[in-house]
């Protein structure tokens, strides 16, 4: 039985992401399709610091490389298709042409680099309005146009979105499972060993950052049709540092967490709208005393009081023992 | 020539600035490993500790400045460290990095629910005037910033050169376990770390918002400053920290000036992506010599 418990699960899991939105109004719907969209990239982001430990801050600079690509071209008439595919190799390009000299170095240079980058990108957007429109962007960006249906509505483009969202997650599952994906695992949990086991390390970050810089532009591409509006001030830095925050919240390096930090972060201004200006402030607050109580996230904490009940915990993360060494 | 002097002298009025920020987060990196991306904010609060003094507490502007800057010792030093970092250092870099940034945004909005989104105007220490000198125009204001910023970074190199205070400090940066070995109280001495990182962050503060006004958002762009000042620099090097600083204040006022003004702000950014390419230990710094 205990075989067929993690299927049944996933599967009661898509059930519910396919009944949710039925007979909800489109607002409802909006936000539940830009969950998925922030899922998609959160998921790339803990690709990179989930599970090969290094810190990016330039998500959302390729979710906007991503989205201005696909803006451009399906703006001149190509399908959304061609459009993805190109903002999905470009954000992969971008990834390693980054990563390459940052990760050359040991430490957390990456982290540093990708700050730099993402403030840079937000600069062209904002400044080189003859290809991005300057501050007023771009918009009217035609919603994807499937051979049986058109998703101009919103319920119809929610499942596109799922449809997208469900490849990318399955993708990503394997990712991780395959041999690849354990030796990242093995890169963040005891780097020198992994390197003495002959896992070029240094190539293997690359790759997974160029991975989920990949992620990164696929939400942009959804995006643009999404909010058929984009300028630079959504792909700034705070952007970036917004879909960090899902990856730790729900818990980095966790195939669930991002998905969890995603609905969390953008559910939560809907849930404390009454407490108005104040929802930052309770926000940062609850993210230093989780960082303080359960530095996994809340996937971390719910496995933590899990093993408490059931039985005694296996250590999961080696390399949070190690005290502080950025 | 002249315009040159002027745009030359504010850059490194400006610049020395930014070294007083960079400075602290080069102190706290090496007493405790802390990467600070609260830094700007730490740097935008003190200026709201002094408004504070003088308009609510109707305290004159010296005693104000006084006011601010203990209370930023006691919140962004102790505080801090107490609170925020001793709490995680346990649980490794990484938690404790998503905190500052956390701490960033939490500083950030407390600033603007509690004193508002304007910017405030905020009392200058030295006069608006200006002096000729040699056919360029000088405002007193960038000469005494100047002045005021290095005066503070030499005290601060001789304390911890010539005191043994300062000598202790700078073997717990090295190596904590031996100077614990030989006797030094490094907990304190990381204290030490912290409360001196604030006393700058305040002093800049004090500078620098006569310029700026006093603003709950002049964090992000200060943070980001200082931040690459020290890594341009060198972070394990205070000297490093004041080249970066001054570099970026000079660059910055040159490509405004002569150059650019739309991507003004790239310079920094272009210049730490070159640094780290070619000279990732900064361009005064010393290789830490750690592989992994």
């Amino acid at each position: 039985m205990a075989r067929f418990r993690y299927p049944a699960l996933v599967l009661l899991g898509l059930a519910a992401l396919i009944l949710a939105p039925r007979g909800e109004g489109n607002y409802i719907i909006f936000i539940f399709t830009s969950w998925l969209t922030y899922s998609i990239a959160a998921m790339g982001l803990n690709l990179t610091l989930g599970y090969s430990g290094q810190i990016s801050l330039a998500q959302a600079s390729f979710m906007g490389i991503g989205a201005y690509i696909t803006a451009l071209l399906t703006l001149a008439g190509l399908p959304w298709i061609v459009g993805m595919l190109a903002a999905v190799a470009a954000t992969f390009v971008v990834g390693l042409a980054l990563g390459f000299p940052a990760l050359r170095v040991k430490g957390h240079f990456l982290a540093f680099v990708t700050l730099a980058f993402n403030t840079l990108f937000f600069l062209v957007a904002r400044n080189e309005d003859w290809l991005t429109g300057g501050n007023y962007g771009l918009s009217g960006m035609p919603r994807p146009n499937l051979i049986f249906a058109s998703t101009m509505k919103n319920l119809p483009f929610y499942y596109f979105t799922l449809g997208v969202f469900v490849v990318a997650a399955a993708l990503m599952w394997w990712i991780v499972h395959s041999p690849w994906g354990r030796a990242f695992k093995g890169l963040r949990e005891n780097p020198v060993r992994a390197e003495s086991l002959g896992v070029d390390t240094t190539r293997l970050t690359l790759l997974a950052f160029a991975i989920g810089s990949a992620y990164g532009g696929l939400a942009g591409a959804l995006v643009s049709p999404l909010v058929q509006y984009i300028d630079p001030g959504s792909f700034a830095l705070g952007i970036s540092l917004k879909i960090l925050l899902m990856v730790v919240v729900g818990g980095a390096g966790y195939f669930y967490g991002p998905m969890l930090g995603a609905a969390i972060v953008i559910l939560l201004p809907e849930v404390l709208r009454f407490t108005e200006g104040y929802y930052l402030m309770i926000y940062a607050t609850a993210v230093i005393v989780l960082m303080v109580f359960s530095p996994r996230g809340l996937m971390g904490l719910g496995e933590r009081l899990w093993h408490r009940l059931t039985r005694p915990a296996r250590q999961v993360r080696a390399d949070m023992a190690g005290g502080a060494q950025l | 020539m002249a315009q040159f002097l002027q745009v030359l002298l504010s850059g490194l009025s400006t610049g020395s600035i930014y070294a007083l920020a960079a400075i602290g987060f080069t102190l706290v990196w090496q007493a405790a490993q802390t990467v600070n991306f609260a830094q700007g904010e730490f740097v935008m609060l003190p200026a709201f500790f002094v408004l504070i003094g003088v308009h609510w507490l109707g305290m004159p502007l010296w005693l104000a400045l006084i006011f601010g800057l203990i209370l930023s010792m006691i919140v962004l030093g102790l505080l801090f460290k107490v609170l925020i970092v001793e709490p995680m250092l346990p649980n490794g870099g990484l938690p404790l990095i998503i905190a500052t940034m956390a701490l960033s945004i939490l500083l950030k909005e407390g600033t603007k629910q509690f004193y508002g989104a304007e910017a405030q105007p905020y009392p200058g220490l030295f006069p608006q005037a200006t002096m000729t000198l040699g056919g360029a125009v000088i405002s007193v204001q960038d000469v005494m910033n100047l002045l005021v910023s290095l005066a503070i970074v030499v005290g601060l190199t001789l304390f911890l050169n010539r005191t043994r205070t300062g000598r202790c400090m700078q073997a717990t940066a090295q190596s904590p376990a031996v100077a614990e070995i030989l006797g030094v109280n490094t907990r304190r001495m990381v204290l030490y770390a912290f409360l001196i990182n604030a006393a700058l962050a305040a002093l800049a503060s004090f500078l620098i918002s006569p310029i700026y006004l006093a603003k709950f958002s002049n964090g992000e762009n200060l943070g980001l400053i200082a931040f690459i000042a020290a890594i341009i620099g060198g972070f394990n090097q205070i000297r490093g920290a004041i080249a970066g600083g001054l570099l970026i204040g000079v660059l910055d006022n040159l490509t405004a000036t002569y150059i650019t003004a739309e991507y003004r702000a790239a310079i920094p950014l272009i210049l730490l992506i070159a640094v780290i390419l070619w000279k990732p230990e900064g361009l005064l710094g010393t290789s830490e010599g750690r592989n992994v």
